[in-house]
């Protein structure tokens, strides 16, 4: 019997101090059958991107509040271009200006989503994803 | 032993990098072989050679006990006596949407960084019964690519903490004070499988009547240790006793210490770790490695061997046959043996 299921790594990186947003959409993603590695606060993106790779993840949400996204997210992708997984998509929430937003996809950060959205749209994009990844 | 180098088994290029130490081939190596596709059960066959060497060290309890930040010392630990340490963390998938949340990671953030660590977090998927076959599997990987510690944490919910015991060469058994005067893991038989006990948390009150209830409970399920000990001037370990086999002699010896630790400060693991360490040299001087490795490897084969047969066995029986023979015998008119029969007869044709 085989079974294959996507695996999203959801992390929370920077010194911002709670991660209710990150905690919701990690549940949505367990409730759509996803199987979600939880890091916990305060990552650093070496440890993030060490994470994806020992998890051999398809997909990485990372929720960032403090405003240090265009520091962090570029980092993150770096890493796992480094580490031989620059076919893992990449996704960020958090309060993200509008021109940050072009500049971050950009740079190949695959969707960006601000305190509205839906987890329905989040879990929807993400299988979209996932399904790119493998095929 | 044959040679790895004589195994006609072709190796992939994947499995290759596994044994040279590629990180991201060891993470899609074990992706191959979770997910038991093709290409993972060659990845096996190829590693299994390789096999063999780590020392794998279970630990299991009730959730919330501590399980995670006690794995992640006793890495710490080992990692200081420089062994390679794999971990395998455990959690239950949802049964209802298959999916799963996997949260172990979040206590071992002092491993980070370490490339003499890795982690792998794993889902039960509803396997529970299957648990143990899927997490050999994984912890065969780690074994091959040269981890001479590979330490697996699940959530004890019984059967599981079985399957953990048999799988491990020491079984850790974690405890926390206040979870309740008849610790509902010793009904389920926990203190059978433990080689070791650990009561976490032990900065909280309640510590002293755990450890009195378990060493307790010890004492009613070891009886011939309890003689033991009594004894324990007259009787040397060396002195065989005719009347029983080295195995279940061996098992009679070895006393399940209790330890207590505060997880979140590193506490009491110098004595953890001496315990594992003397019950690694037990299981070496008494020949119980050699049989938890046997037990581990023919349970295995018997599970595969069990489920191929049934599943060539299906292969060869006619469409709708089985209901045909199920359908008598709800009406009674054969006996659960005679279908039975009926279907190995129309195999044998
Ligand atoms: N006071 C105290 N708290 C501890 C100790 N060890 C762990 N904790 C805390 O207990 C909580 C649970 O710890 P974990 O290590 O996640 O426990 P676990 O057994 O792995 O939990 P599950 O995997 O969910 O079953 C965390 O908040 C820890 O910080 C300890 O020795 N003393
Ligand atoms: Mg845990």
């Amino acid at each position: 019997m085989t079974e294959r299921k996507i695996r999203v790594l959801v992390a929370k990186p920077g010194l911002d101090g709670h991660d209710r947003g990150a905690k919701v959409v990690a549940r949505a993603l367990r409730d759509a059958g996803m199987e979600v590695i939880y890091t916990g606060l305060r990552q650093t993106p070496e440890m993030i991107a060490e994470a994806a790779l020992q998890e051999d993840v398809d997909l990485v949400g990372l929720s960032i509040l403090s405003g240090a996204h265009m520091a962090l997210a570029p980092r993150i992708l770096e890493l796992l271009k480094a580490n031989g997984q620059g076919n893992v998509k990449v996704f960020l929430g958090g309060i993200i200006p509008d021109e940050d937003i072009a500049r971050l996809k950009e740079m190949g950060i695959a969707g960006i989503y601000g305190p509205g959205v839906s987890t329905e749209q989040i879990v929807s994009d993400f299988f979209l994803a996932a399904n790119k990844v493998s095929a | 032993m044959i040679h790895p180098d004589h195994k006609n088994t072709p190796m992939t290029t994947l499995t290759q990098s596994v044994l040279a130490g590629d990180r991201l081939s060891l993470a899609r190596a074990l992706t191959q072989v979770e997910n038991n596709t093709l290409a993972g059960q060659k990845i096996l066959d190829a590693l299994f050679p390789y096999t063999g060497k780590a020392h794998l060290i279970g630990i299991t309890g009730a959730p919330g006990t501590g399980k995670s930040t006690l794995v992640n010392q006793l890495a710490l630990s080992f990692r200081k006596l420089e062994k390679r340490v794999a971990i395998v963390a455990v959690d239950p998938s949802s049964p209802f949407t298959g999916g799963a949340v996997l949260g172990d990671r979040v206590r071992m953030r002092d491993l980070s960084g370490d490339p003499g660590v890795f982690i792998r977090s794993m889902a039960t998927r509803g396997s529970l019964g299957g648990l143990a076959q899927a997490t050999v599997k994984i912890v065969q990987v780690f074994d091959a690519a040269g981890y001479d510690v590979v330490i697996i944490e699940t959530v004890g919910a019984g059967q599981s903490e079985v399957d953990v015991a048999r799988l491990a060469h020491t079984t850790i058994v974690v405890e926390a004070p206040g979870l309740g005067d008849d610790i509902q893991a010793i009904k389920a038989g926990i203190l059978e499988i433990a080689d070791i006990l650990v009561i976490n948390k032990a900065d909280h009150p309640g510590t002293e009547s755990t450890e009195a209830a378990l060493r307790n409970m010890l004492e009613l399920s070891h009886p011939v240790q309890k003689v033991f000990r009594h004894h324990d001037q007259t009787l040397s370990l060396a002195e065989p006793n005719p009347e029983k086999n080295p195995v279940t002699q061996s098992v009679d010896l070895w006393i399940p210490p209790i330890c207590r630790t505060v997880a979140t400060e590193g506490k009491g693991l110098p004595a953890l770790m001496e315990a594992i360490q003397n019950h690694l040299a037990y299981l070496h001087k008494f020949g119980d490695w050699v049989a938890r490795d046997q037990a581990r490897l023919f349970s295995e084969f018997d599970l595969m061997l069990q489920s191929s047969l049934l599943e060539d066995f299906r292969a060869r029986i006619p469409a709708g046959k089985i209901e045909q023979v199920k359908n008598s015998l709800q009406n009674r008119q054969i006996s659960p043996q005679e279908a039975v029969n009926v279907l190995l007869n129309i195999n044998r044709l």
